[in-house]
């Protein structure tokens, strides 16, 4: 019983992250300005770093909290580094 | 001075040991590495943030939490009736009376991460912020709450 | 996962698999905003449903998870949680002032025009607004 439900819920959340991440690479893709590009990449990779943390629910390995974990840190100064190039033209002053 | 920075030091090491699980040779290698970073983070010289009545955090946590929730429930509603042009969304201009810097960090953190408010930028001349609200229904509400819900607070914990 | 998620009481499959769907669902909704709110200053609102109860939901789900099918307390998703928490509002402030500061530039859309007393002591050391 238990098994069933766990195992619709992990794949529904599955689907639904990866619905999430077609949708931000959509408005990535689109555009229209700069900063739209960057916080599709932000929200892509937040999604990203949630279904790996739903892959270790699955397969009940903690494996994937440390590279989900790891995935934010590098995202987060990913962006950072783009939205200061766009505010300055440059990164490091 | 041993150490520089007590919380920042018992944090360090809380980390490690979620990081590595509980042993004792961890927690001994956890503090080895935590005293050595606070060491580093002293000769940075940052700006020691003064708690003053620290107890009332628990009650600002709780505040944020519970508005979280709310506004998670009201832009998830706007956002799956949009099209229909429900809201009215717009820039609102608020003056701060905190100087604090540490108590200004958290003020921006509390309300760039509720959805529905998003902080743009501080003025430190006029000390003014700049905030993008996406449901605008009625500016003095907007005001009152930022002044007197979470401003008063945070003027009481970082004294 | 089939022989941990065999021996587990329901309540707590109940209780993973709701947390892990409410997540889940606030990050596609967040997405769904992102792509159809018409202005830039609105978008930078949908993805923090994601990156406060989205997060929050899908880490609680794990907790809850690892913690009944391993018999131990297992909490060390929190700090995903506190780190995504604390980061967010740094990149979405940083991206913020950058529109501002190159909407203002540019002079398009009605971005209300504050800083002048800055804007006039920095002078024009920007060259970086001309391109899209």
């Amino acid at each position: 019983m238990s098994a069933i439900i766990l195992f619709s819920a992990v794949s529904l959340a599955q689907l639904m992250l990866a619905a999430a991440m077609a949708i931000a690479s959509v408005r990535m893709f689109r555009g229209p300005r700069a900063q739209d590009r960057i916080i599709g990449l932000d929200t892509l990779y937040i999604n990203a770093m949630l279904l790996l943390v739903t892959f270790g629910i699955g397969t009940g390995r903690v494996i994937y909290f440390e590279a989900a974990l790891v995935m934010g840190m590098l995202g987060f100064v990913a962006t950072v580094a783009l939205a200061k190039f766009l505010m300055r033209g440059e990164v490091i002053e | 001075m041993m150490l520089p920075y007590p919380l920042l030091t018992l944090s360090l090491v809380l980390m490690w040991l979620l990081l590595n699980g509980f042993t004792p040779g961890h927690l001994v290698l956890g503090i080895l590495v935590a005293v050595f970073a606070s060491w580093a983070m002293a000769s940075l010289r940052p700006d020691k943030p003064r708690l003053g009545k620290w107890y009332l955090l628990p009650k600002l946590f709780r505040i944020v939490l519970y508005d979280i929730v709310k506004s998670n429930i009201a832009v998830a509603l706007i956002i799956l009736k949009a099209g229909r042009r429900s809201h009215n969304p717009g820039f609102l201009t608020v003056e701060l009376d905190i100087e604090n810097h540490t108590a200004i960090a958290v003020l921006a953190v509390v309300l760039t991460s509720t959805p529905g408010s998003a902080w743009l930028e501080y003025d430190s001349n006029d000390k003014t912020v700049l905030l993008h609200i996406l449901d605008l229904g009625n500016e003095a509400e907007w005001h009152d709450t930022i002044k007197n819900r979470y401003e008063k607070l945070l003027m009481e914990i970082f004294a | 996962m089939m022989q941990a998620a065999a021996d587990m009481p329901v309540w707590a499959a109940i209780a993973v698999a709701f947390f892990l769907l409410v997540g889940s669902g606030l990050a596609l909704i967040g997405a769904i905003g992102f792509l159809r709110l018409p202005t830039f200053y609105e978008r930078i609102h949908a993805p923090t449903l994601g990156t406060s109860w989205g997060i929050g939901g899908v880490m609680l789900a794990s907790m809850i998870f690892f913690t009944v099918s391993s018999g131990r307390l297992v909490f060390h998703e929190i700090l995903i949680g506190i780190f995504v928490t604390v980061t967010t509002p740094i990149t979405f402030m940083l991206l913020a002032r950058a529109a501002l500061h190159r909407d203002r530039a540019e002079g398009n859309g009605n971005v209300p025009d504050k800083q002048n007393k800055s804007q006039i002591a920095k002078g024009v050391s920007d060259e970086s607004e001309s391109w899209n």
